[in-house]
């Protein structure tokens, strides 16, 4: 039972971080598209300059929170996804570096380097979360020690004894968060400015949903199809069918908010299309945390735990914290909410 | 090549690199909410200008310290597997209660502090001043709770499967380690952060720019510099020390260079460590100070080396012991400097003393060797162990990752942190020669956003 809990609040605080960061890496990703001028791109800084940061503690807080209450799961899978790790932390010191250095000197060379940097670090980043969740999906060749090391490629191919990273299904579900996030970034945007910027998001987060609608079909048919057993939560408890309910629910409502210029409620909708995709992923995993080539040797949140002593001890402090957090966001969004203001402070 | 040692290696050369961002943000955000704190009572615009000159400066390090820390998080799992499985139901605790407690808070407030100013008016930009300062120091104190679990575990059961579980909550949070070396580490942070103003304070005053800033920067430095260093000395060093004497007493063997156990055992100054034939060659002693100063004893017996087996021995006793002197010598010479220069202040005297100034100026990087020192004398003295007396360091590695795969990204790491290292110069240096007069630009020109 504190497993199942403890199973449920890493993955909202991931779940959290998607959707909070998430924009953040979309807007890095589409900022070469939708913003043609200098004091375009700033605005775009200035939309997510005050949040991104705190956006990105909840991957940190959701990585710590997960190494107490699966310390097994976190040993395995960081050890094992070794490489590919290194390259995000990478990507985020990238990206991280990116925003807040930029505005320090006017000169055109230095800022168009930043903004590569950027948009290589933002896009390279959803991609690869995306490659992340597929590689959990999919399962990795866990050994008779309860150890695992992936290549990042092998044949390209997620069937088989040994697959590595990158396969073309887990560069699928890469490109489908790609696309997803670009879109969850363009809704930011189009909500936090004004004027042509807005509208030029409006019509890429137009196209965007298109490429993201389809992708969404393809991930899902390829994902049911190379593992039918994620059904089987589904079959056994329905209520989790409201899951991808919300998601398809979220996707559709996107666009009409999008056509009608309704920017909160694009935005919203979006975040309610990665909550439903996300959650429904969750679902159908339980209760594996990585599954195996063998499924004998798959980690779950009841194998790979902390003792009872240990998760009831995490409840008390992280309840506390969590809604800490949690005030401190609204707070934030609260202070920094409407348009972006067209001349502003930064220190 | 050898896994372990890559992974030390990396390990230590990346916590190195991060700990030169959070010593100098941790202590000029103090610094900062007392320069706020002054301009909210006074309400000399002077004061507040100053603010927003270090909050510049201690943002350029906090994105430094944020980047270049979250790797730190992420290797415990990829780079020491077996020992993350085994010390999570107790470490994970104290590392994700930095995250959810201290990291929200000073991102938010941050947000707030550097972005909110003009928006949100001068309460609520004083408060985040005071969030940020409170936000770095908890993030230090749930690190070092970490790091003093693994010098002096506490609170623990040993589960039947190996890996430990809480036995008692409050001795985590508490252990005396903790409540040792937390001040010491927190007053090292002061003295970086005071010694970078008072230095930068006398950059303007010897080229002869924005007088009434450097002046109120090496005041504030000098005063914040002088209690800082002499707390390090008294008492938290003092603290820090018993500590080592009454648990690890071959950690103080080996950073004394004391091999042999003594009665009146006596205070090397100088003195290199030959392990070849377990002595210290060239040694300068003051006689039976190490007793007194351990037990207030001048007989008091101190255990050498030759007490222990050498398989407890740290694997690095010549670096320890450098390490320890270089952190004491450069104390000492940090508690004259600024004791001379605080006599100068009180006799109005400092701001015209350009060899004083010379020396302030040129003494900044020296608080970083010195904070740097003092962990490497913590850490390589809990050696051969990562866990004291738990767990080797050698048991604790992950076995499917190769030394190969480790050097590239060891590799990896050097080059971007050089980078880093680099821009973070450069741009530091960039403010401080525009200094703290710089009118806020024109809406609307290339820099009005943030420059």
């Amino acid at each position: 039972m504190l497993q199942t809990l403890w199973f449920w609040l890493i993955g909202f605080m991931l779940i959290m971080y998607v959707v909070l960061d998430g924009f953040d890496l979309g807007a890095g990703t589409i900022h070469p598209v939708v913003a043609k001028s200098e004091d375009e791109r700033r605005k775009i800084y200035k939309a997510i300059g005050p949040v991104w940061d705190g956006n990105e503690v909840w991957l940190i807080a959701a990585g710590g929170s997960l190494f107490f209450a699966f310390p097994l799961l976190y040993a395995t899978s960081f050890s094992g996804f070794y490489l590919p790790l290194m390259m995000v932390l990478w990507l985020l010191i990238i990206r991280g570096v990116s925003i807040e250095l930029r505005a320090h000197l006017s000169s055109p060379l230095w800022r168009d380097f930043w903004d590569g940097a950027f948009f290589v670090g933002s896009a390279l980043l959803a991609l690869f979360f995306g490659v992340a969740l597929g590689n959990v999906v999919r399962g990795v060749p866990i050994d008779e020690n309860g150890n695992f090391f992936v290549a990042l490629w092998t044949t390209f191919s997620p069937i088989g004894e040994n697959p590595g990273v990158l396969d073309w299904y887990t560069v699928t579900i890469g490109l489908l968060a790609l696309s997803a996030l670009s879109l969850h970034g363009a809704a930011w945007i189009a909500l936090k400015t004004t004027g042509e910027l807005s509208e030029r998001c409006r019509r890429v987060g137009t196209g965007l949903w298109g490429l993201t609608a389809g992708l969404t079909a393809i991930a899902t048919v390829m994902t049911f199809s190379l593992r039918p057993s994620l059904w089987t939560n589904f079959q056994r408890w329905p209520l989790g069918w409201l899951l991808p309910l919300l998601a398809l629910g979220g996707l559709i409502a996107m666009l009409v908010f999008i056509r009608r210029r309704e920017e909160l409620k694009a935005f919203f909708a979006s975040c309610a299309y990665l909550v439903g995709m996300l959650a429904s992923t969750v679902y159908a995993l339980y209760p594996l945390v990585l599954p195996a080539v063998d499924p004998a040797r798959s980690l779950t949140a009841f194998n790979a735990s902390a003792t009872r002593n240990g998760l009831m001890i995490g409840l008390g402090w992280w309840t506390l914290g969590m809604a800490l957090a949690l005030t401190y966001f609204v707070g934030i969004y609260w202070l920094f909410r409407g348009k972006v203001p067209e001349h502003d402070d930064h220190y | 090549m050898d896994a372990t040692i890559l992974s030390r290696f990396q390990f230590g050369f990346t916590i190195t690199f991060h700990y030169i961002f959070p010593q100098v943000t941790m202590g000029l955000a103090l610094l900062i909410f007392v320069l706020k704190t002054r301009y909210m009572r006074s309400g000399d615009e002077a004061h507040n200008r100053a603010a927003r000159f270090w909050a510049k400066i201690f943002a350029i390090g906090f994105v430094m310290g944020v980047v270049t820390g979250i790797p730190m998080e992420f290797q415990f799992g990829t780079n020491w597997a077996r020992f993350s499985a085994f010390a999570g139901g107790i470490i994970a605790h104290t590392l994700a209660m930095e995250g959810a407690f201290a990291f929200f808070l000073e991102s938010v407030f941050l947000g707030i502090f550097l972005f909110g100013e003009r928006r949100f008016g001068q309460r609520i930009h004083w408060f985040s001043s005071l969030m940020v300062f409170l936000g770095t120091w908890m993030s230090a104190y749930f690190i070092m709770a970490t790091m003093a679990w693994m010098q002096n575990p506490v609170g623990y059961r040993v589960m039947e499967g190996g890996g430990v579980d809480i036995a008692n909550y409050w001795q985590v949070l508490f252990n005396p380690w903790l409540l040792a070396s937390l001040p010491h580490n927190q007053g090292g942070s002061v003295v970086t952060g005071a010694f970078v103003m008072a230095g930068i304070g006398a950059f303007y005053l010897l080229s002869g720019r924005h007088e009434r800033y450097g002046k109120m920067f090496v005041k504030l430095g000098v005063v914040v510099g002088l209690i800082a260093s002499l707390f390090q000395l008294f008492p938290s060093g003092d603290l820090q020390g018993r500590q080592v004497a009454e648990k690890q007493p071959i950690k103080l063997a080996a950073m004394e260079g004391l091999f042999r156990t003594e009665r009146g055992a006596g205070i090397a100054i100088l003195g290199q460590p030959d392990m070849e034939n377990k002595r210290l060659d060239n040694p300068i002693i003051v006689p039976w100070a190490l007793s007194f100063l351990t037990y207030q004893n001048w007989k008091a017996e101190i255990k050498g080396l030759d007490a222990f087996p050498e398989s407890e021995w740290p694997d690095n006793i010549p670096l320890l012991y450098y390490a320890y002197h270089i952190m004491v010598g450069l104390g000492t010479i940090f508690i004259a400097v600024m004791g001379l220069a605080a006599l100068m202040l009180w006799r109005r005297k400092l701001y015209t003393s350009r060899p004083m100034l010379w020396i302030l100026m040129l003494l900044m990087p020296f608080p970083f060797i010195a904070n740097t020192a003092g962990w490497m004398t913590t850490e390589l003295g809990r050696q051969p162990y990562l866990v004291y007396g738990l767990m080797r360091t050698s048991e604790g590695t992950s076995l499917q990752v190769s030394g190969g795969n480790i050097l590239f990204t060891l590799l990896g790491f050097m080059g971007m942190y050089f980078l880093l290292g680099v821009l973070y110069l450069f741009l530091t240096a960039r403010v401080v020669s525009h200094g703290p007069e710089v009118e806020p630009l024109p809406p609307g020109t290339a820099q009005g956003l943030s420059a």
